[in-house]
């Protein structure tokens, strides 16, 4: 499956879900397919991070990947029920944590 | 500001004309995939035109909407698609000027309708709390509620009305509901303006825009724009004070500047979640099944090929036979005004300079309507979007953006609307970048070179005896074409249009049925830009054209080259139309094949192709040639006939016709060696791929662009590559021992 290698970001394994201390955060690029999660942070600046929260990915707003392109990159993410297609590179700006059901 | 006495009743006319004939303007606004287009179609039907906003090349839409049965009809201005009002592209700028009246011709419209997807409710409200602070009166169009009642989502729409503190009118395009109440909502609401300040941020940012309110701003949406717009504002004690005002919320969080977008998110939370009821997953499944395959690590790339092939396909097999009837439409009719008018320089002004030109456009509209209609369909159904996706990777790595994949790929059946779809492309940059190379697709109009080329001097060669050398050298014209394209696009990138590679967020909208309306709608304003704009440049350089090639004019008759071919060709004419008649009047009105040879000889582009010659010979090419050359500036296929012309071959020799075909291989410069050679013929064929010999291209990048630098650049260019490239064949073939 495509979905496989999209957990394998930089941070090779995934946060588990800290309760109590407060939830790790992990970026987008790195959630796991089909995990659902929500947006705890958009770090970058300039122009794309205004139009990705422009577009409702603000602290708060639930997301999801559904899968990677056929050749790894770019993502196709749910936020706010409906689909974006953003790059790695974007996704990498953004901080999730995971969540329950939507 | 909101009174409505400040619109004046039509394009142009002064502000402040009689209120008694004033007109309402409304504006629709909305993002993309809200299904503006359709709500858009459904009011205006037939009383739309388009047109481009002065300096940009942002499509701009306008009708008439009779907004109940007596009220003479208010002018509906469609912006564009927008996710937002705060111009991060040429979209949201205009859209921006016109909503506070900025653009001429455009009175700051009355109403503002905000189209809103009510599948995707929040999002699309993000707009709709700009749009309010725009301080227009608004209405909201919640469409696609069809599909929200099929998913079982229940907005009151009422609730949201009361929330959102303006009428919201649920509406279908397609079986019109709602349309007459909008029409009545939307009269009943000119004059009121909308409630502001619906959403608040922390006390501290409130303060600041309190206090830049204080210090000068004009309100307190605009100290709020200018607070967390990306520039600073003019005014020197404003921009003071706004300098000061970031650095006090900066040092006590870097992230400040996302406080209004997270701030209008939570207020739209609150809303949705009073008038909201019910389903939260709404995307149909139909979409996620699609997406399954379409977006398939296999199937997907193998799906996209096949779309591309059908494309191909239709645009090569479909095109050709209306295209064939339209050049001979226009050749007959050329006939039959020459055989009305007297002979004579009008005559041959008219029928060669102004209806061959004019064909010469006209003649690619078949294969651009074709093209327009499967953009149009791909994009209204939702698949555009993850062509792009699939490809980003790869675009990206040439520092294109996925979205310029459909316009190269369109470029192969013609260059012009290929460069007319990349509008899409937000980046102006990357547009740039993509116009520029889209040229080097092989299009349908250097099929006839190639033909000509292979036929002379490549059937019936095979390469280790089965492969057919025909084909191997048609792949590669078509693979040098793309090679040079990733190179080229490369280097821009680099250089001159150096950026950083352009970020992708992009929407994958749920699949939808395309609406048949929208596509032939779409197809037709498209072309009729087209005819309309380019068709004015073409124009004029097609009579330049004739020039060149008919003075000065000959006063005595020269002796035409004892040709047979000539003499067969003229014979033939006359018996065709003038049996009978007296020799040299058909030769005069029909033009003898031999005397035109002879006439292009003298002519100014005659001329040219003996001053060119110099240049031209270390690619392998003589002065008839150039010639050709020159013609061919105005538009590929040109070649063929000016060299049937050169040849005295007559002119409506076509690139199979056998007589041009014998023409080219017996061709002899003057000390008898064969004027032509294989080699010669791949030198040329390289020239055409690499060369941008299309002044529809020209013109278009003019008008795209909005600049003759580009246009000039592009062929200033592609000309230095074409004549390297060909140099090189030219030259290597000959060290390699091949003639």
């Amino acid at each position: 499956m495509s979905l496989d290698h999209t957990a394998a970001g930089q941070t090779g394994e995934l946060p588990k879900r800290a309760e109590g201390d407060g939830p790790a955060a992990v970026s987008l690029d790195a959630l796991e397919a089909g995990r659902h999660a929500r947006v705890a942070a958009v770090r970058g600046s300039g122009a794309v991070a205004r139009r990705l929260m422009e577009m409702g990915v603000v602290p708060g707003a639930p997301v999801r990947v559904i899968k990677a392109a056929p050749l790894g990159d770019p993502l196709e993410v749910r936020v706010r029920n409906y689909h974006l297609a953003l790059r790695r590179s974007e996704a990498q700006t953004i901080s999730v944590v995971l969540s329950t059901e939507d | 500001m909101s009174s409505i006495l400040e619109s004046p009743p039509q394009a142009g006319a002064p502000a402040g004309a009689d209120a008694e004939t004033r007109q309402l303007v409304v504006a629709l606004a909305g993002n993309p995939n809200a299904g503006k287009t359709s709500i858009f179609n459904a009011l205006t039907g037939l009383r739309q035109k388009v047109a481009n906003y002065p300096g940009v090349t942002v499509e701009r839409k306008e009708g008439l909407w009779a907004l109940d049965a007596e009220q003479t009809p208010a002018r509906l201005v469609d912006l564009p698609g927008l996710y937002s009002l705060d111009a991060a592209s040429i979209d949201e700028e205009i859209a921006r000027d016109i909503l506070t009246g900025r653009v001429e011709g455009v009175p700051a419209p009355d109403v503002v309708v905000a189209v809103v997807d009510a599948t995707n409710l929040e999002r699309n409200l993000y707009l709709v709390t700009q749009l309010l602070e725009a301080g227009r009166p608004v209405v909201i169009a919640l469409s696609m509620v069809d599909l929200a009642e099929r998913s079982k989502l229940e907005i009151d729409a009422e609730r949201l009305s009361d929330l959102l503190g303006v009428p919201v009118v649920p509406v279908t395009a397609k079986s019109r509901r709602g349309l007459d109440e909008l029409g009545r909502v939307v009269l009943g609401a000119v004059g009121s303006p909308p409630p502001c300040a619906l959403w608040k941020m922390s006390p501290k940012a409130e303060a600041e825009v309190r206090r830049l309110y204080a210090a000068g701003a004009a309100s307190r949406e605009e100290a709020l724009r200018d607070l967390y717009a990306e520039g600073l504002p003019e005014d020197a004690e404003l921009r003071e004070a706004v300098e000061q005002a970031r650095a006090r919320l900066s040092s006590s969080d870097p992230q400040w500047w996302q406080e209004p977008l997270t701030a209008r998110y939570r207020w739209i939370e609150e809303v949705t979640a009073g008038a909201v009821r019910g389903a939260k997953n709404m995307r149909p499944g139909s979409t996620e099944r699609i997406d399954r395959l379409v977006t398939h690590r296999f199937f997907g790339p193998v799906l996209l090929l096949l779309v591309m092939a059908v494309v191909f396909q239709a645009i090569f097999s479909w095109a050709t036979l209306p295209m064939d009837l339209i050049d001979r439409g226009f050749g007959a009719l050329g006939e039959a005004i020459r055989a009305q008018m007297p002979a004579g320089l009008l005559t041959d002004l008219v029928v060669d300079g102004v209806i061959a030109g004019v064909g010469g456009v006209l003649v690619f509209l078949p294969q651009i309507l074709l093209l327009f209609f499967f953009i149009a369909l791909l994009e209204d159904s939702g698949y555009m979007s993850r062509a792009a996706f699939l490809v980003d990777r790869l675009m990206r790595g040439v520092g294109l953006h996925g979205k310029a994949f459909m316009p190269l790929l369109s470029s192969f059946a013609c260059a012009i609307p290929g460069i007319m779809a990349t509008r899409t492309i937000e980046n102006p940059k990357d547009r740039l970048a993509t116009i520029l190379i889209a040229p080097f697709m092989s299009c349908s109009a250097r099929l006839p070179v190639y033909t000509l080329m292979i036929a002379a001097f490549f059937t019936d060669v095979r390469l280790f005896g089965f492969v057919p050398v025909a084909v191997v050298i048609m792949l590669s014209m078509y693979l040098l074409g793309i090679v040079v394209a990733i190179v080229v696009a490369w280097v821009l990138k680099h250089t001159i249009l150096k950026a950083p590679p352009p970020p992708l967020v992009l929407e994958l909208p749920p699949y939808r049925v395309p609406n048949l309306v929208n596509v032939l709608y779409t197809m037709r304003n498209r072309s009729w830009l087209f005819v309309k704009r380019a068709g004015t440049v073409i124009l004029t350089i097609s009579i330049l054209l004739w020039a060149l090639m008919t003075f000065p004019r000959s006063e005595a008759k020269p002796v035409p080259d004892a040709q047979e071919g000539a003499a067969v060709q003229a014979m033939r004419e006359t018996g065709v139309e003038g049996r009978g008649e007296p020799a040299p009047l058909t030769a005069k009105s029909e033009g003898d094949t031999a005397d035109e040879g002879a006439q292009l000889q003298q002519s100014y582009a005659g001329r040219l192709g003996h001053v060119i010659e110099p240049f031209i010979a270390p690619l392998g090419f003589d002065w008839k040639m150039g010639i050709g050359l020159i013609a061919s500036f105005a538009a590929r296929e040109t070649i063929v006939s000016t060299l049937s012309i050169v040849y005295n071959v007559g002119k409506e020799a076509d690139a199979e016709s056998p007589s041009l075909i014998d023409a080219v291989r017996n061709a002899k410069r003057p000390d008898g060696s064969p004027a032509w050679t294989p080699l010669v013929a791949v030198s040329m064929m390289v020239f055409f791929v690499l060369a941008c010999q299309c002044m529809s291209t020209v013109a278009v990048v003019r008008r795209e662009t909005n600049s003759w630098r580009w246009p000039l650049f592009m062929v200033a260019y592609m000309l230095v590559i074409a004549y390297v490239a060909s140099f090189v064949t030219y030259q290597g073939g000959k060290l390699l021992g091949l003639s």
